[in-house]
């Protein structure tokens, strides 16, 4: 058995909004085990962002967590702590020591203000690293990991980079503390293509050189085929089926998987096969009952996928999946 | 002869104007430099490149929105910069544009009807609510948003992102345009609804004769539509067309160095040959800058393949390797 670093159970997240409650992060669970690239795949409002927000617990003040554990082992000392329950004072010790976050650096990630070296020293302050002789020495030795020039990047200003060396820049940052579990937010959505090939190279050259485990979100599924160990993918909020990346792309079994594979554009295959998923995505502050995806499914049985979830149940080939068709 | 294409742009150049500090010395943006293209009535053509490689301002020079620095735009066999103005605001009618963003591009104190109603009343196509009423839930009907009732009377925010960019479209060809520009139509759609939006536009193309110039980044879309609409693919780089054919001998078999890094660095959604893929080794991985483009072949200082002499001396001209594909590359050409 692999060893489990981060272990989420009945995870629900709400965020109040004008109409009600949007069902962000839905009775959600997951295992992530130690060194692996897990990724999270889903649309635009599938809980994805939320979720690694929820790890964190930087979910900004309109969010609650209503009910669930994220139980994280930490490895080097085999303690437990429930991060869907610390205290903030408590929580502030792990995050970013032990588990670190990128987001998408065009997003404003970094302060235009100031210099990369202020972001440097600044992110080490705020964990309590004040020597700044020794945390410039190991930025200095990201930002070269990171194929970056570290005297002319520190002393610049974010727009003084392009897209590429801000996103790893952010990467440097999210891992100056040496932490087990990287979470990246989108890190390569706005950046071209040989800039994104470019940072999806480094970063599998990286989990060679360090031990570190990854949850590499995207709306992307072509990039998780390229870079992830094992693919979560969520829809409105759920976990609709996770496996290994083999598994889910040469014989997914969930409808929506199967669904979102054919949806994408790709340069191999035939476009023949290329479609869209029909209908739209779910409001999520009034979901669809049952199933999430029924009204989409080429495969809903009236009666049963339309007033019952399904159960996230274990296939004999070790895959979760979330659908009447293999639940009975 | 037969007919005079759509659009045809010759040798285009748009350059834009900047200053280097306030008496420094006048510069210029090469955006577009020397593009000579045509569209065929009814073709679907797709223009792809990365961000900064004037694709954009060569979409909205097409479409009338920017003078040129130099040569022409030619719109069934006319200069639409010398025509009268009675011509020319039918030729930028006959063009219409949809853009990426469609929280942007809808006026959100407008309903859909009134967003809709506005250009057929500007040109005259029906005048009375009834009428009004009629045109625009046909139009609805055409793009999907079925029951029209149901979405006549909405507000843009009350509409999903694929919703507002089948109004955007439902807009375009209201006023029966002969030419779509589609800049990056798809790019803010959630995944599952992006081919729905690049279907209705390729079926709009069967009912009503549009053509297609589409304009993206991303290579899957790109070959989806143009494979899908039988039509071309052209790769620009820098300014400058490097490389147009039909969609799927492009991407199967591309001929310039820079499309065939492009296509060996995109992930594709099958494990096995992502990362069996061997992405081409550029000598830099950055953009130079289109104030001062390199010489010759402007790809020349990243090219893996570069000759040495020739390539950064000389442009190297179009030529068709295969049928109907043409490549502007010196390795290209029998010398």
């Amino acid at each position: 058995m692999p060893e489990t670093i981060l272990s989420i159970r009945n995870l629900t997240v709400f965020y109040r909004g004008l109409r009600g409650y949007v069902h962000a992060v839905d009775d959600v669970s997951l295992d992530v085990y130690r060194n692996e690239v897990l990724g999270i795949v889903g649309e635009s409002g599938s809980g994805k962002s939320t979720l690694a927000l929820t790890i964190l617990r930087i979910l900004p003040p309109t969010a609650r967590i209503v009910r669930g554990s994220i139980i994280y082992r930490d490895p080097e000392t085999g303690r437990e702590y429930d991060l869907a329950k610390m205290p903030e004072r408590e929580v502030a010790k792990i995050r970013w020591r032990k588990i670190s976050y990128v987001p998408q650096a065009a997003l404003n990630a970094l302060n235009p203000t100031l210099k990369i070296v202020d972001h440097v020293l600044e992110t080490a302050r705020a964990h309590g690293f004040t020597d700044k002789k020794k945390v410039l020495e190991k930025a200095e030795y990201l930002f070269k990991m990171l194929r970056l020039d570290p005297k002319r990047v520190l002393n610049s200003y974010p727009h003084e980079l392009s897209g590429g060396m801000k996103q790893r820049v952010t990467i440097a940052l999210g891992m100056l503390l040496d932490p087990q579990v990287l979470i990246l937010d989108e890190p390569t959505t706005a950046l071209d293509v040989l800039t994104q090939r470019f940072i999806l190279d480094l970063l599998k050259d990286l989990r060679k050189k360090i031990d570190i485990t990854m949850i590499f979100i995207t709306h992307d599924i072509a990039i998780e085929a390229d870079l992830a160990d094992r693919v979560a993918v969520m829809y409105a909020g759920k976990i609709m089926e996770v496996g290994d990346v083999f598994q889910i792309f040469k014989a997914p079994k969930h409808p929506y998987t199967q669904a979102l594979i054919r949806s994408i554009p790709s340069l191999i295959g035939s476009v023949e096969e290329m479609r869209p998923i029909p209908g739209s995505p779910p409001d999520l502050v009034n979901p669809p009952p049952g199933c999430r995806f029924h009204p989409r499914c080429p495969y809903a049985e009236k009666g049963l996928c339309d007033t019952k979830e399904p159960p996230l149940i274990q296939l004999a080939d070790g895959r979760l999946v979330a659908c009447w068709l293999y639940a009975r | 002869m037969g007919s005079p294409p759509l659009i045809k742009v010759e040798n285009l150049k748009i350059y834009f104007p900047i200053r280097r500090g306030l008496f420094g010395p006048r510069l210029y943006v090469k955006a577009v430099d020397g593009v000579t293209i045509s569209i065929d009535v009814g073709e679907v053509l797709t223009l792809l490149g990365e961000s900064g490689c004037g694709k954009t301002t060569l979409g909205k020079t097409i479409a009338g929105l920017y003078r040129p620095t130099a040569g022409r735009v030619l719109f069934m066999g006319k200069d639409v910069w010398s025509l009268p103005p009675r011509e020319f605001m039918e030729y930028r009618r006959s063009v219409q544009i949809v853009h990426q963003d469609p929280y942007a591009s809808l006026n959100p104190t407008k309903t859909v009807f009134q967003i809709l109603s506005a250009p057929l009343k500007r040109w005259g196509i029906a005048y009375s609510r009834e009428e009004l009423i009629d045109k625009v839930s046909k139009l609805l009907e055409l793009v999907g948003l079925t029951p029209p009732e149901d979405f006549l009377f909405k507000y843009p925010h009350q509409l999903s992102g694929g919703q507002r960019q089948r109004v955007v479209i439902a807009r375009a060809i209201s006023v029966n345009p002969k030419l779509v520009v589609a800049d990056e139509p798809i790019t803010m759609i959630d995944v599952s609804l992006r081919l729905g939006i690049l279907d209705l536009m390729l079926e709009l193309r069967e009912k009503i004769g549009t053509a297609y110039l589409f304009i993206t980044h991303d290579f899957g879309a790109a070959r989806y539509f143009s494979a899908k609409g039988g039509g071309r693919i052209a790769v620009m780089y820098l300014g400058k067309i490097v490389e147009i054919g039909p969609a799927e001998d492009v991407i199967h078999y591309p001929q310039h160095p820079y499309t065939q890094t492009l296509i060996s660095a995109v992930p594709v959604p099958d494990p096995e040959e992502s990362r069996k893929k061997k992405p081409i080794q550029l000598r830099s991985l950055d953009i130079p800058s289109p104030v001062n483009p390199p010489s010759g072949c402007r790809f020349h200082d990243r090219c893996p393949f570069y000759i040495e002499g020739l390539c950064d001396k000389e442009e190297p001209p179009l030529v068709e390797v295969r049928p109907n594909h043409w490549v502007a590359c010196w390795r290209a050409v029998k010398r």
